[in-house]
């Protein structure tokens, strides 16, 4: 095995110790390291979005940075958004309005709407879908996802 | 309560939203090790040879395979289920080339390692001396003299010719006052499902084979991979988990499928393969690619009298599972919602050095549909009419139509679609900002395109299938199943990937056994649990697999009818039965609920004579026809003149896919249908060099449109009945089908002023901008 070394997070409240390579991406710590795999892949060029954490309370791409870059940082994946009584609020806005269908981008766009409800609480369309950008999904034609953040925005506020 | 007809929220979400996917590469099983497949990088190479002494000296390497030591593994080559003609060309295609590469991405060599890390890093060390060979990527250039050939042997690039035509079509161009010719070029589209295609292999101690795949159609896949194979299918088990998105691209059989049970047999450990997103540029089915000319023949008063189409389509390097057939998807459809009496069409099948094509999206629909479109628009503007007014005077009125193509078109309303979209536009409002806007020579042009549209889903008749040559049928199965205790268990054939058929199907059973909601499970998506199925496209999970649950479940009704009959002692006739309960004619006091049948069946101690114990019935669905959704589209640009630069200012929607179970996810369903055909008409393009290398390999340089490209779409619809027992017609293709031709009639639109009568796909600013500057000089 290459040289392996030990990297330190607190991920989703929790302080976390994961062996990691040096070249290993956060997310591939996460989903294999952890077994977060809430965190999903789908591309090869920080495009898609869907592997998009919290980092210190900031929405990232975490495919963007290596695993030991994130040291010490406090990161909260898909899984660390909610207990097992309810759902955050953006996810039921995301029920609600049918912000999701095949639903595997669906965990980076709630990362990044919370990212962006955390700066602006009553974002516009526009906003929203500038705010979005980062974060492709091929299925809703964004519209609904789009409706689920403005009514989470109404929800959390 | 009625739930059919309401947007209840999806049961799929819960899970999804809490990161719980069961998507293939969030699986692993103790032991798995890692598939990295090494792919030519050449579009055209005979392989000289593949040395792998050094990736398997390496580091956490397990195994490497190069194509020739595996040829033995296979039964036969990964098949093609349509060759739409009898002398169709179906070179053989085996998951790893052997003697030559014939695409920039055709699996050469693989590796496998105890990590995807070590996997990737091996692949590397595989040293392939290739012998580049000339390729072509272009079909009109694959089809000139001299082209290279992507099969040697075959002796041309032509892989078929199908033609559809009725008698005295030319004789019906010559007669006409009008006559317009036009050709269009559809580009390559890349599915882009966000979930990448994985597949996670395990073969148990005898032989038995477990396939997790990220896959619209595991019933397919588990027959194919006994051909494949030679593994007899009852050994065979596929599970399409959580996955994450198809659009068609998850049909087919790829691969790396079969390759990853051979090595998981080979090596005695479980063997997964996650594709990366460069990968599946290269290596996943494109869309499209066509060349059509096409001839419309009308009077002066506009009544189009026939129509004649010619396309080349590219197949790609071999033929993948409906390679050939994707075109006749669209065969009918060249008339549309028109009535047009003369009718023909030619399809021509290439070879070309590039990755195979295969359903996407709507798949032979949107061709025929742009080109059709696109040229009512050029007959107006020939004719000098309204481009809604052409429409109009040759839509059909009166159904079921039979279309000079053969088919009947059993429902449909395409002036209500019409008139509504109209209506919801506000066209007068819109042509006066256009006229205010040219009138005061704006920098910024607004214009407005339409599409009404028709077409053919719900795959489909098997008689029909059989007449144009696919080799299985086009029904589906269900059964429905009550549990002793009266909770219901549904298994469908059908096998979703975002579509939400666990609350659709759910409404349906729910309804009509009187019994809540949340009492029926939908299970599917795995060939052990569900028997029977032909899986999920062509917009056929509802219109076809939903009237199978329909059957089933009326099954179900009949027999708890006999029970309760003999249990009360009145003749079945004597029951009524609604909510969920049976009671006699009369004296409703005298009743027995459908949950009590259930339970009187399983402990069948007081049955009918000679029935069986239980109250569990399977059906399957073969429809008679087609189903024929349609609609009105408009779309409203604002081209800026100076730059080129195109935005969709609003989109309007009027659709009328029979009725919709849930409209919520109806809504769905048409959004992202439109996101796909916006993409293509104003951003998407897979662009292939003159060689054959894939310039568009990335989501940087391929543009799959974000939420901050597209408006918010402005939907309606209009219903009428299907003829089928829920009055369904699908929907998860009509967005695709009718968007693209209405963005780019806009386009045109708004520059037609300047004289600008087309504009290539997509109509990029680059494009758009040269479309203006040759105009101008």
């Amino acid at each position: 095995m290459p040289d392996r070394e030990r990297v330190g997070l607190v991920v989703n409240g929790e302080p976390r110790l994961v062996e990691v390579e040096p070249r290993t991406l956060l997310v591939h710590a996460l989903r294999d390291g952890l077994g977060l795999t809430g965190t999903h892949v789908g591309c090869d060029t920080s495009q898609c979005g869907a592997c998009t954490v919290l980092v210190d309370g900031k929405a990232v791409k975490s495919c963007t940075l290596l695993a030991l870059q994130a040291e010490g940082s406090e990161v909260t994946t898909i899984e660390g958004i909610a207990d097992e009584a309810g759902l955050h609020p953006v996810q039921q806005a995301f029920v609600e309005h049918h912000g999701l269908q095949c639903g595997f981008c669906t965990p980076g766009m709630i990362l990044t709407a919370l990212d962006l409800l955390s700066r602006d609480p009553d974002p516009d369309e526009r906003t929203i879908r500038h705010a979005l950008r980062g974060n492709l999904c091929r299925c809703t034609g964004y519209q609904p996802i789009v409706e689920s953040v403005r009514a989470a925005a109404e929800a959390l506020r | 309560m009625t739930v059919v007809g309401t947007p209840i929220k999806r049961r799929e979400d819960e899970a999804l939203l809490r990161g719980r996917g069961s998507f293939v590469d969030n699986l692993t099983l103790p032991g798995t090790a890692y598939m990295a497949v090494v792919r030519s990088p050449y579009p055209a190479a005979r392989i000289v040879s593949v040395n792998l002494d050094a990736a398997r000296a390496a580091e956490g390497v397990i195994a490497a395979f190069s194509g020739a030591d595996l040829a033995d593994e296979w039964a036969g080559p990964l098949p093609c289920a349509w060759l739409v003609t009898e002398d169709t060309k179906n070179p053989p295609h085996y998951p790893v080339a052997i003697d030559v590469a014939r695409y920039q991405g055709d699996p050469v060599a693989v590796v496998v390692a105890e990590s995807r890390a070590l996997a990737k890093d091996a692949a590397e060390l595989v040293e392939v001396e290739y012998e580049p060979l000339p390729a072509v990527a272009d079909v009109e250039q694959a089809l000139s003299d001299g082209a290279p050939l992507v099969h040697e042997e075959l002796g041309t690039n032509e892989c078929y010719v199908w033609k559809l035509e009725t008698d005295g079509i030319q004789a019906a161009i010559d007669a006409a006052d009008v006559v317009v010719t036009r050709r269009y070029r559809q580009p390559r589209l890349i599915p882009n499902a966000i979930e990448p295609r994985g597949v996670l292999a395990q073969v148990g101690p005898t032989g038995d084979v477990t396939l997790w795949s990220a896959t619209q159609t595991p019933h397919i896949q588990r027959f194919v991979l006994q051909l494949v194979l030679g593994i007899p299918e009852a050994k065979i088990r596929v599970i399409a988990p959580d996955v994450g998105g198809g659009f068609g691209s998850k049909i087919q059989v790829y691969g790396e499928g079969p390759l990853a049970i051979v090595l998981a047999r080979r090596l005695g450990r479980p063997v997964k393969w996650t594709e990366e997103r460069s990968e599946n540029y290269l290596g996943t089915i494109h869309g499209r690619d066509v060349v059509h000319e096409v001839t419309f023949a009308a009077t002066k008063e506009g009544k189009i009298t026939a129509v004649r189409s010619e396309a080349w389509c590219a197949m790609g390097a071999y033929l993948e599972l409906v390679t050939p057939g994707i075109p006749l998807l669209g065969a009918w459809l060249y008339s549309g919602p028109y009535e047009i009496p003369n009718y023909s069409v030619t399809f021509t099948g290439v070879f070309t050095n590039t990755t195979p094509t295969d359903a996407y999206r709507g798949a032979g629909r949107p061709e025929a549909t742009y080109v059709l479109e696109r040229t009512m628009d050029a007959l107006a503007r020939e004719l000098g009419m309204d481009p809604v007014e052409l429409r109009r005077k040759n839509l059909i009125r009166e159904f079921p139509h039979t279309m000079a193509s053969g088919l009947t078109i059993d429902s449909g309303d395409y002036h209500a679609s019409l008139d509504r979209l109209l209506e919801v536009l506000d066209l007068d409002a819109v042509r006066a900002e256009q006229a205010a806007r040219r009138e005061r020579g704006d920098v910024k042009q607004l214009g407005v395109g339409f599409s009404t549209y028709n077409e053919m889903c719900g795959l489909a008749p098997s008689r029909i299938l059989g007449a144009i040559r696919y080799a299985v049928g086009g029904w589906d199965s269900a059964t429905v199943r009550f549990q002793p205790l009266g909770s219901v268990q549904v298994v469908v054939g059908t096998s979703p990937h975002g579509q939400g058929h666990e609350t659709t199907f759910a409404q349906i059973v729910a309804d009509r056994l009187g019994v809540g909601v949340d009492e029926v499970e939908v299970l599917h998506g795995d060939t052990a649990i569900s028997q029977l199925g032909m899986d999920t496209y062509g917009s056929r999970s509802l219109a076809v697999g939903g009237i199978a649950l329909w059957q089933a479940t009326e099954k179900v009704i009949a027999k708890a009818r006999a029970i309760v009959a003999h249990q009360l002692e009145v003749s079945e006739d004597d029951l009524e039965f609604a909510d969920g309960t049976f009671r006699v004619k009369g004296s409703p006091d005298r009743s027995m609920d459908i949950k009590a049948a259930a339970f009187a069946a399983h402990a069948a101690h007081n049955l009918p004579d000679g029935m069986e114990p239980g109250l569990e019935e399977t059906a399957t669905y073969d429809p008679a026809n087609f189903s024929w959704p349609g609609g009105a589209h408009a779309a409203v640009v604002e081209v800026d003149t100076e730059t080129g630069d195109t935005r969709l200012v609003r989109y309007v929607a009027v659709d009328d896919v029979g009725r919709a179970i849930n409209p919520m996810i109806v809504d769905g369903q048409v959004h992202g249908g439109l996101a796909q055909g916006i993409a293509a008409a104003l951003y998407e393009e897979g662009v292939y060099d003159a060689e054959g290398n894939l310039l568009t390999t990335t989501m940087a340089t391929y543009l799959v449109p974000s939420a901050a490209e597209l408006p918010s779409f402005e939907t309606d619809r209009t219903e009428t009945a299907a003829d089928n027992p829920l009055g369904v017609k699908g929907v998860g293709e009509t967005g695709t089908i009718a968007s693209a031709p209405a963005v780019v009639n806009a386009v045109v639109d708004a520059l037609s002023h300047l004289g600008v009568t087309d504009v290539p796909l997509p109509a990029t600013p680059e494009r758009v901008w040269n479309a203006i500057q040759e105009v101008r000089s």
